[in-house]
């Protein structure tokens, strides 16, 4: 059994309420932090632990919390980026509606460490139930001293506001998380300046995942080194993945970096191996916007070495033959999958969640998704594949924030990695490469 | 001060000037295209994407060069800055695709709009962009709207600069209006057809960039290129009263502010922006009106400034290869590129 950080105590039945939490050892954390910790020890407990941003790119914690400025007599914030909405990713909702205290013990742990006295979870529109199970949660931390004047009577004070987003994914990205906290369009801002020096409001702020904040809660419990010592290389720690697709047992799992992906794939003890026993086709590792990797990239790298779900390993060979371990949203799909169809609803996502500030992200992706629907429609042609090919080239790097990449990396690699899919579709057109998928779907006999 | 290097060319700027406006103290062909940066108008910038460069090395201290092109009018110059513009294929090819994103989606109705020949996007078009267009689809459309009785929104040809919500952010007491939903479906507009009404609202029709905001007092009146455009200037108890009359025969038709070589209404001795307000503008239309200074040099190199263009495309860099190669560069100074003086 792989170590579990996160997810220990998951299973033990009323964990989401502030009795059981502070029986099991709850808000250990804070006592510790407030008693016998100055925060610069904190800052380098986390930077010692070698903890990773798990909201997507990975930037070390440490690193980003020592970057805040400080300046006199200005108030700092630490925000929550819980508006999780990569498609493939739901790890967030699982911990926040199973162990909202422990990201509420984390917002707390982080704030002192970070001096900010007011901090923010802006959460996803679509997590309505999942806000009030947290504000819940928060209500009861307030009831308990937690939050609040003076918590527990150690002198420091916090507040904790949760804002529910809209329904936008770009409101994910931290600078237009930013501006819609501050009540104005989500739209990203073009950095510098970056959070650290002129965030919300334009004050100092350090924006965080769900995951990287309830991480902080072990780091100040074992010390840094301890949480170093598990995992790969720069890739400490454990990581919760959310597991979709055509596999046996899908769901979010707390894996220690380093795991084989072909362990995770195929060991009972993970996902189980894939459906109805099938061949594995493809694997999107890391959320929506990360490059697809066919089964056998997947599983080995060019050079033949087991790949590991780590952030250096799942990006050995560069988008040539790597992916990214992004936001740990792993989607698996099998032999009868269409990667073209795929492609196309990942597109059409892409399309639709653009804020449209800049050009080639506002007018490519549309443009991506109509060539798309044309050769789904039999209507393709081959110069089709390299007008796409080329669009993605001149949307990736040219845009203010990294919706642009997202939504160029799945084209380019579908593309690489997948070529003879779309020509398929543009040979044969009418025909409806996943028919048998189809058929098994709706539990009907083969034709 | 900063020493920064643009194709070859090493210029010696204030620190925290961008890179776009380095390239403009330097002039000529170097100067990146920028479709919604404005000089006057704060926070504008970032958007479009056209002036786009290379920093090949980022100052004189960390010389790694920079991973991705970047903006150049939202990008500041550390010292000892290497920048490739138009001697950077890269680049020039990047712009090429911004310049088809930007066109995907225009109706290409110059014949009938009103800003044909003095249209950034149509001097963009020839300049950077290519003769032919690879999107097949359907393009987006709107409905006009009258905002006022004196502009009317043309959002079918908006490219999103955001610069007229800048303009009604910092130039007018209230902004009544902004961008509406999300990605392409994103369109300027008032909340319910608000009319737009304030002594410094016709402005939006001089930053707009192409035919999405134009005076409705010269709608059809006449082709741009057909009329004469004479500076002059009134004692204005409002702005500063320095405008550009166009004329038709003895007829004043459209009254706008004076720009300059990069599009830009010019700026007063002191500094500020000599905008225009609505009373110079829609309603002093005769020539009594004005203490007339002399015939406009049009600084800008398009329709209205050479009658016709007169190479297809990408003549610029054509010509700076040629330049480049006879070692001249350096000394060919401002202007070099308008065609009269080819
Ligand atoms: C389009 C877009 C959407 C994003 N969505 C999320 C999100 O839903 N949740 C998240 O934690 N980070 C998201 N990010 C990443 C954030 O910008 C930011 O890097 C992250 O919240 C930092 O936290 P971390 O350092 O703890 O990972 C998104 C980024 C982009 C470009
Ligand atoms: S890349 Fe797309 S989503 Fe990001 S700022 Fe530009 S238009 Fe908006
Ligand atoms: S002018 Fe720089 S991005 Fe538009």
């Amino acid at each position: 059994m792989g170590k579990k950080l996160l997810l220990e105590k998951v299973n033990i039945p009323g964990i989401e309420t502030y009795e059981v939490y502070r029986r099991e050892g709850g808000y250990k954390s804070v006592e510790k932090a407030l008693k016998e910790m100055t925060p610069e020890a904190m800052v380098e407990e986390v930077k010692k632990s070698g903890l990773r941003g798990r909201g997507g790119a990975g930037f070390p914690t440490g690193m980003k919390w020592s970057f805040l400025a400080k300046p006199e007599g200005v108030p700092r914030h630490l925000v929550c980026n819980a508006d999780e909405s990569e498609p493939g990713t739901f790890k967030d909702r699982y911990l926040m509606e199973k162990l909202p205290h422990l990201l509420i013990e984390g917002m707390i742990v982080s704030s002192i460490a970070l001096g900010a006295n007011t901090s923010y979870i802006y959460i996803r529109g679509e997590y309505a139930y999942v806000y009030k199970i947290m504000e819940k949660a928060i209500r009861e931390a307030y009831a308990a001293g937690w939050l609040g004047k003076n918590i527990q009577g150690l002198g420091y004070d916090l507040d904790v506001h949760m804002q529910i987003g809209a329904g936008a994914y770009i409101c994910g990205e931290e600078t237009a998380l930013l501006e819609s906290l501050e009540g104005k369009r989500g739209n990203p801002r073009i950095k510098p300046p970056f959070p650290a020096v002129a965030g919300l409001w334009g004050r100092p702020t350090v924006v965080n995942n769900v995951e990287t904040i309830m991480a902080v809660v072990p780091i100040i419990n074992l010390g840094g080194d301890a949480y170093a010592a598990i995992g790969v290389g720069k890739s400490t720690g454990t990581k919760l993945i959310s597991a979709s697709g055509h596999l046996n047992k899908p769901g979010v799992y707390e894996i220690e970096l380093g795991l084989p992906v072909e362990e995770f794939i195929y060991s009972d003890e993970y996902c189980g191996g894939i459906r109805n026993g099938r061949k594995l086709k493809a694997v999107v590792a890391g959320g929506s916007s990360v490059p697809i990797l066919p089964a056998h990239l997947i599983t080995h790298t060019t050079n033949g070495e087991k790949r590991l779900m780590s952030y250096e390993s799942l990006a050995d060979g560069g988008f040539e033959s790597g992916t990214m371990l992004g936001s740990g949203g792993f989607i698996a799909m099998d032999e009868d999958t269409s990667i073209v169809k795929n492609l196309y609803t990942f597109t059409r996502f892409y399309h639709h969640e653009s804020c449209g500030q800049c050009s080639p992200c506002r007018e490519g992706t549309g443009w991506m998704e109509k060539i798309l629907n044309k050769i789904l429609q039999g209507k393709g042609t081959l110069e089709d594949v390299d007008l796409l090919w080329d669009l993605q080239k001149n949307i990736e790097g040219k845009t203010i924030c990294p919706l642009g990449d997202a939504a160029a990396w799945p084209v380019a690699s579908a593309i690489r990695h997948f070529r003879a899919d779309f020509e398929e579709y543009v040979r044969n057109p009418g025909q409806i490469r996943d028919v048998k998928h189809y058929y098994r779907l709706h539990n009907l006999a083969e034709a | 001060m900063a020493r920064v290097t643009i194709d070859d060319i090493t210029i010696e700027v204030p620190d925290g000037t961008t890179i776009l406006n380095a390239a403009r103290m330097i002039g000529g062909d170097v100067v990146p295209p920028a479709m919604c940066y404005y000089s006057s108008l704060k926070t504008s910038g970032g958007y479009c994407r056209t002036c786009i460069v290379k920093v090949e090395q980022g100052s004189e201290k960390d010389p790694r060069p920079m991973p991705k092109p970047v903006a150049s009018c939202r990008t500041t110059v550390m010292d000892g800055m290497v920048v490739r513009n138009i001697t950077s294929p890269e680049v020039l090819e990047a712009r090429a695709g911004v310049v088809e994103f930007l066109l995907a989606n225009h109706p290409l109705d110059c014949p009938v709009c009103d800003q044909a020949g003095e249209c950034h996007l149509q001097d963009l078009g020839y300049q950077h962009g290519k003769a032919e267009t690879r999107y097949e689809f359907p393009r987006r459309e709107f409905e006009k709207i009258d905002i006022g009785d004196k502009i009317q929104l043309h959002m079918t040809r908006c490219i999103l600069c955001y610069r007229c919500v800048k303009v009604a952010d910092q130039l007018t007491p209230s902004r009544v209006h902004g961008v509406l939903n999300r990605g392409d479906v994103g369109e300027i507009s008032t909340y319910i057809q608000h009319a737009i009404d304030n002594e410094m609202s016709g402005n939006i029709i001089d930053v707009c960039p192409v035919g999405a905001l134009t005076d409705k007092t010269f709608r059809f009146k006449s082709r741009v290129w057909f009329t004469k455009p004479v500076d002059a200037h009134r004692d204005c108890p409002t702005c500063s009263g320095k405008v550009r009359l166009w004329y038709k025969g003895d007829e004043v038709l459209r009254v706008t502010g004076r720009k300059d070589e990069f599009g830009e209404v010019i700026k007063n001795e002191d500094g500020s922006t000599a905008w225009v307000c609505n009373s110079c503008r829609f309603d002093h239309k005769k020539t009594s009106d004005w203490v007339i200074e002399g015939p406009s040099k049009v600084q800008r190199d398009s329709v209205i400034g050479a009658n016709h263009y007169l190479h297809e495309v990408k003549f610029e860099t054509q010509l700076a290869q040629k330049f480049l190669e006879a070692g001249q560069r350096a000394e060919l100074g401002e202007g070099f590129l308008n065609p009269n003086n080819v």
